[in-house]
């Protein structure tokens, strides 16, 4: 059964979600996901541009925390609106955790893209991932 | 603890002040100190109450760890969250910043009456929304070189008003004269020089907007006409901050801050709070180049001021200066400060952090722009979508209260999501519409998430700083013509 998915819960100013996946890479490609829709709903956006991502950080939940900055800061200077994440491997190492992966979305375009809010950046506060009897979870709350 | 206990803890000193004794939580080194009326207590959420606990565990930290009126939960600290720690002993918190740094406001005043724009208000918001870049994606008119942007880390509104955007009095009336001496772009990464360079010029999204109002109260004749408003005539308000830059800065020394947290051996309630001693190579770092944001910030504000005047001046047909656009003044909300305070009898250098709070600073207080040290700072207190914006100024008791520091806003009761589902921006726009509201957005569901019904009454907020002499109302302003990003 593919348990990936992700839910949005309530927070008086801020976007909170939480990720679920089968592997680690599956919570975080969840993750990746639910941060987009907060910033654009319902779209459809084609595969058009491709980034490859690759990480390296301490922890698992820097690494979310690296892996999501990561994907704003392209968003916003690489000018990509993501649809599609990919994260192939999160492998432990002897300093951390490793992330490899890409996504890919359509070149920005505000007439035809309808965007729903700014992500101003992911936060620390109650960033967890956490291993679950069925795979794992990560909460992630975003600054809007 | 059940929310009941939560609530049960705290204690009244007086009216519009409550304590959170130290017993509240473990760890606590000051107790918090909350500013709001009985109404705005009952509805206080316990977890602001914890966020402003956590504060109080952070070494160093003075007096109290103190929430504004208009407070509410946000991430590390408290969004309404003011704290100042020893310079020699306390740490600095890219937390207690936020990420938005120098999100802040600036009112501009007219010898415009009400009469000659309202008619004409719907077709100056389009010029005004054509004029501004705004929204999510948007893209500046503006192309800076690395080394203006340099500039403009390191000089702020000067830089900008030395490049043409701009006239001498706009840096006089600006918080700390647009720039804090401290900035260093070499402290500033490269991720967030490639974020702030296309967007400089740009109004942003969510809660930032570009208003248009009308002077409709005076409270203070006397300090309004030092001002320079007049009751009838139309101000323009500029809510913006320091954009993808400033983002990417905090989320950069959070990361460090994270580590160095670890490095330092202080003890954290929650990660959002991660800091280092402010006298560390970590702690310096991140004020240096927060110091940088916030000049982008100034820099970014000013040069939509410019751009206001300019479409002011074709669409009127006037030159700015005949039509009185002199910028009354200029605040930070998401600022950490190297400010002196008086604390146990002594004065004492301090790293003030205002987090969703604006500085108040008191007559006769030199850092008070000479124009109005005598009646004391402006304080601009911007209402939500629709509501009514103040003007106040610093009073007698903001320094021995708290720090110098008033509300910055109404503050958030409901999230984004939960507003997209009760409201509809359509409806709200034609509301708005019958009020004599003219809104115009990028898209209707922006005009949601802001819908009045989301904040706190910015009235409420904003009598607890009149009551308790914190800061005092001047002029209240309506709006009628708002462009949202």
């Amino acid at each position: 059964m593919n348990t990936s998915h992700f839910e949005y819960l309530p927070h008086p100013a801020d976007a909170r979600f939480i990720a679920h996946g089968t592997t680690l890479e599956d919570t975080f490609e969840q993750a990746a996901q639910a941060m987009f829709g907060v910033i654009i709903q319902n779209a459809t956006l084609e595969p058009e541009r491709q980034v490859d991502i690759e990480l390296e950080s301490e922890g698992l939940e820097n690494l979310l925390y690296d892996y999501l900055s990561e994907l704003l800061y392209l968003f916003e200077v690489e000018e990509i609106v993501f649809g599609q994440f990919k994260v192939d491997s999160v492998e432990q190492t002897n300093s951390g955790y490793v992330l490899k992966g890409s996504a890919s979305g359509e070149s920005i375009d505000t007439e035809c893209h309808n965007f729903e809010t700014e992500v101003k950046a992911v936060t620390y506060h109650q960033l967890k991932v956490e291993k679950e009897s069925e795979g794992y979870s990560a909460h992630v709350i975003v600054d809007t | 603890m059940t929310q009941q206990q939560a609530k049960d803890f705290v204690r009244k000193v007086d009216d519009n002040i409550y304590d959170v004794p130290m017993d509240f939580q473990e760890g606590m080194r000051v107790p918090g100190r909350i500013f709001v009326s009985q109404k705005l207590m009952n509805d206080l959420e316990v977890d602001t109450l914890r966020q402003t606990a956590n504060v109080a565990t952070l070494p160093g930290i003075q007096k109290y760890s103190m929430a504004m009126p208009d407070a509410h939960f946000g991430y590390g600290f408290p969004i309404g969250g003011v704290a100042a720690f020893d310079a020699q002993d306390g740490v600095i918190s890219p937390g207690g910043v936020g990420f938005d740094i120098n999100c802040g406001v600036r009112i501009i005043r007219t010898d415009l009456e009400v009469g000659e724009v309202r008619p004409r208000i719907k077709e100056l918001m389009n010029e005004l929304f054509k004029a501004i870049p705004s929204g999510v994606g948007s893209k500046s008119r503006l192309r800076v070189s690395g080394s203006e942007l340099d500039d403009a880390f390191t000089y702020g509104a000067r830089w900008a008003v030395e490049s043409g955007y701009g006239v001498e009095s706009d840096i006089e009336h600006c918080e700390d004269g647009g720039f804090i001496d401290a900035a260093d772009p070499e402290k500033v990464s490269e991720k967030a020089h490639k974020r702030g360079k296309p967007q400089f010029g740009t109004l942003g999204s969510g809660n930032h907007f570009l208003e248009i109002q009308e002077v409709d109260k005076i409270y203070e004749p006397e300090i309004a006409k030092a001002y320079g408003i007049r009751e009838g005539t139309i101000t323009i308000m500029v809510h913006c901050g320091s954009r993808g830059a400033g983002h990417q800065i905090c989320t950069d020394y959070l990361r460090v801050m994270e580590q160095a947290s670890r490095k330092y051996g202080i003890t954290l309630p929650d990660k959002q709070l991660a800091c280092a001693p402010a006298n560390s190579r970590e702690g310096q770092d991140y004020f240096k180049a927060m110091a940088a944001g916030a000049n982008y910030a100034w820099a970014n504000r000013q040069v939509i001021t410019h751009w206001v005047r300019e479409t002011f001046e074709k669409f009127f047909g006037r030159d700015a200066e005949s039509m009185g656009m002199d910028l009354v003044y200029d605040v930070a909300h998401n600022v950490a400060k190297l400010e002196e305070h008086e604390i146990d009898g002594i004065k004492k250098p301090v790293y003030v952090h205002r987090k969703g709070a604006t500085r108040a600073f008191p007559p006769g207080h030199m850092d008070v722009p000479a124009t109005y040290r005598s009646v004391g700072q402006p304080v601009l207190i911007p209402g939500s979508m629709g509501t009514p914006s103040y003007i106040l100024h610093g009073a007698e008791r903001a320094m021995e209260l708290t720090f110098g520091s008033a509300c910055h806003g109404a503050g958030r009761v409901m999230g984004r999501a939960e507003a997209k589902r009760k409201f509809r921006g359509e409806i709200l726009e034609k509301q708005l519409a019958d009020q004599g509201i003219t809104v115009i957005a990028t898209h209707p569901s922006m005009l949601a998430e802001e819908a009045p019904g989301v904040y706190k009454s910015s009235s409420e907020v904003v009598n607890v700083m009149h009551d308790l002499h914190v800061a005092r109302k001047v002029v209240r302003v309506k709006p009628i013509g708002v462009a949202k990003g």
